[in-house]
């Protein structure tokens, strides 16, 4: 064993197959405890799949699935996980006071109610229908469900989708706050910036398989492009033929360029226009690096 | 002293259970589209012909034989739309999924709706009680009272197996119409309407296949209407239809 702590789950040379398609081809992932790991991945990916073997809501067609050393499908497993599913309908009817209670009274040592209320920001709701909530609401109180049992490791499938920018980042924070208490995340996101600013760790996978893993850092390094945008009177068409340029779009009075290194590039715009102004040079980010990874993952197996 | 005990793994479930239980009876007691129907129709037919279009004020034999029949009549109903609906409404929607998911007790989703559907039966039960001994002028003996009760409360276990089993195959938007397709020509083809001997013979022949039909002879056994089958041969065929059906629906939920 390289690692002297278990992981808190585990999938091993996972493979599942639906009719044709074959949504796992062989996937590994560890999820250890106290971090918080991003799985990211384009739709069809197999993130779902892999969820829902880590859940034990499916079982793998080869290969294993571990959570806290069991199989997922033994409740004594699942007595300490917590989750947030996308699309996972609460009753309407039922009244968030009554939906948590009913949730943590699967578990054999919930949060109070007072710290489950003050985690997911659900003051003043709690009388309220579910059904009579806004959708932004609605999601906080799916986020209490998911932690009101003290889990040691979470599953957020998606958790912010639908939330605008302030409740977004009120979720980051409880998030947060749980991952410094010592909780293990395992995150899925379409928001790339939400694996940016949340995850430890970032798993990206493709056609079933894991295609590169590492902290965010290092998965932006996947990509050594930079991102320059200025306000300048060059025309893209002239910009695009220098070297080390990838590409380049014009918004406005605005040139946006794509290059492999930004050193000669910058030189060249500042010598060609002199009145060249609003210079900024950004690495690029974990958006780009994903594109880049993914796309050179479909290449080989689409020729 | 309660918290101590509840944390052991092992002792927790009960409470899971109970809630449940509960919620499960006060959501669907919060939908009126249930609620309504279910505890009324029953009531108001009851209304209509036992005891204003049946002549039964003075106690008479058609207000006795449809306090039976309209008993069975409503805890069909409870059982098939409490269960074929909300199971074919959980599984769309992704709640069945959830509480997969989560560290929900074994069978404490199926559990809970049978509890469910066996107090919407008694409250049906304690409702045409009222109007046959008041409006009806009916008169029992409080074990018959009670065997009534016994009959309707134990009766949800085969509709609730079948209710179960349309819920795994239907979408929540088409169950309620196939439920209604099953429920209300099983209903009347049983004789809880109308007596069988009032019908083509025919019908009293086909009646053997339908659950409904040995549910009501035992109902009907209560008050001295039935057709004069063994008790033992009616409970056997439920039985067995329970079996059969809730084994289905098992295999359904699994794959």
């Amino acid at each position: 064993m390289t690692s002297p702590i278990p992981p808190l789950a585990r999938l091993q040379d996972a493979q599942k197959r639906y009719g044709k398609v074959q949504a796992l081809a062989g996937l590994d992932l560890d999820i250890p405890a106290g971090q918080l790991l991003a799985l990211l991945g384009p739709n069809g990916a197999g993130k779902t799949t892999a969820i829902a073997l880590l859940l034990g809501l499916q079982q793998a067609d080869a290969g294993r699935a571990e959570l806290f050393g069991l199989d997922p499908r033994q409740l004594a497993a699942r007595r300490h996980i917590g989750v947030m599913l996308q699309s996972a309908a609460v009753p309407d009817t039922l009244k968030v006071r009554e939906l948590i209670a009913l949730t943590r009274s699967y578990y054999p040592d919930p949060r109070s109610v007072a710290d489950c209320v003050a985690l997911a920001g659900l003051d003043g709701l709690m009388e309220r229908r579910y059904g009579r909530l806004s959708g932004g609401q609605q999601r906080r109180v799916q986020f209490a469900l998911a932690i009101c049992g003290r889990p040691r490791l979470l599953f957020l499938d998606e958790p912010t989708t639908g939330l605008d920018i302030e409740a977004r980042q009120g979720l980051w924070k409880a998030i947060r706050e749980l991952v410094a208490q010592g909780c293990a995340v395992l995150l899925t996101t379409h928001y790339l910036e939400e694996a940016e600013a949340l995850a430890d760790r970032v798993v990206v996978i493709d056609g079933g398989r894991a295609i590169a893993q590492g902290s965010v850092a290092e998965i932006r390094a996947h990509v050594v492009q930079r991102r320059i945008r200025c306000v300048s009177s060059l025309s893209p068409d002239i910009v695009a033929a220098w070297p080390e340029v990838g590409y380049v779009a014009r918004e406005g009075d605005r040139l946006e360029i794509v290059a492999d290194a930004a050193e000669a590039v910058v030189r060249r715009l500042l010598a060609e226009d002199p009145a060249l102004c609003e210079l900024e040079v950004q690495r690029a980010g974990l958006a780009d690096a994903f594109i880049e990874l993914t796309r050179k993952h479909a290449l080989p197996e689409a020729a | 002293m309660m918290d101590a005990i509840a944390s052991r793994p092992s002792a927790a479930p009960w409470r899971a259970y109970a809630l449940e239980a509960r919620y499960e009876f006060l959501r669907l007691l919060r939908t009126p589209s249930f609620a309504l129907p279910t505890l009324l129709f029953p009531n108001v037919f009851y209304l209509l012909f036992g005891v204003l279009l049946g002549g039964g004020r003075g106690g008479g034999d058609a207000a006795r034989y449809l306090l039976a029949t309209y008993g069975v009549f409503g805890i069909m109903g409870v059982s098939l739309f409490g269960f074929g609906v909300t199971v074919a409404m959980d599984r769309d929607q992704g709640l069945l999924t959830l509480k997969r998911a989560l560290p929900m007790p074994p069978g404490a989703y199926l559990l809970a709706k049978t509890a469910m559907a066996m107090l919407f039966a008694t409250a049906i039960s304690l409702m045409l009680a009222l109007l046959a001994s008041t409006l009806a002028g009916v008169h029992l003996s409080p074990a018959q009272w009670g065997l009534l009760w016994l009959v309707n409360v134990a009766g949800v276990l085969p509709f609730c197996a079948l209710g179960l089993w349309i819920g795994t195959l239907c979408t929540g938007s088409a169950s309620p119409a196939v439920i209604n397709l099953i429920y209300l020509p099983m209903a009347f083809l049983s004789g809880l309407w109308l007596p069988l001997a009032m019908l083509p013979d025919i019908f009293a022949r086909l009646a053997p296949v339908w659950p409904s039909h040995h549910l009501a002879q035992i109902a009907l056994e209560v008050v001295g209407h039935d057709a004069g089958g063994a008790l033992g041969m009616h409970v056997a065929v439920l039985l067995a239809f329970s079996a059969v059906f809730f084994f289905l629906a098992h295999r359904r939920l699994a794959a």
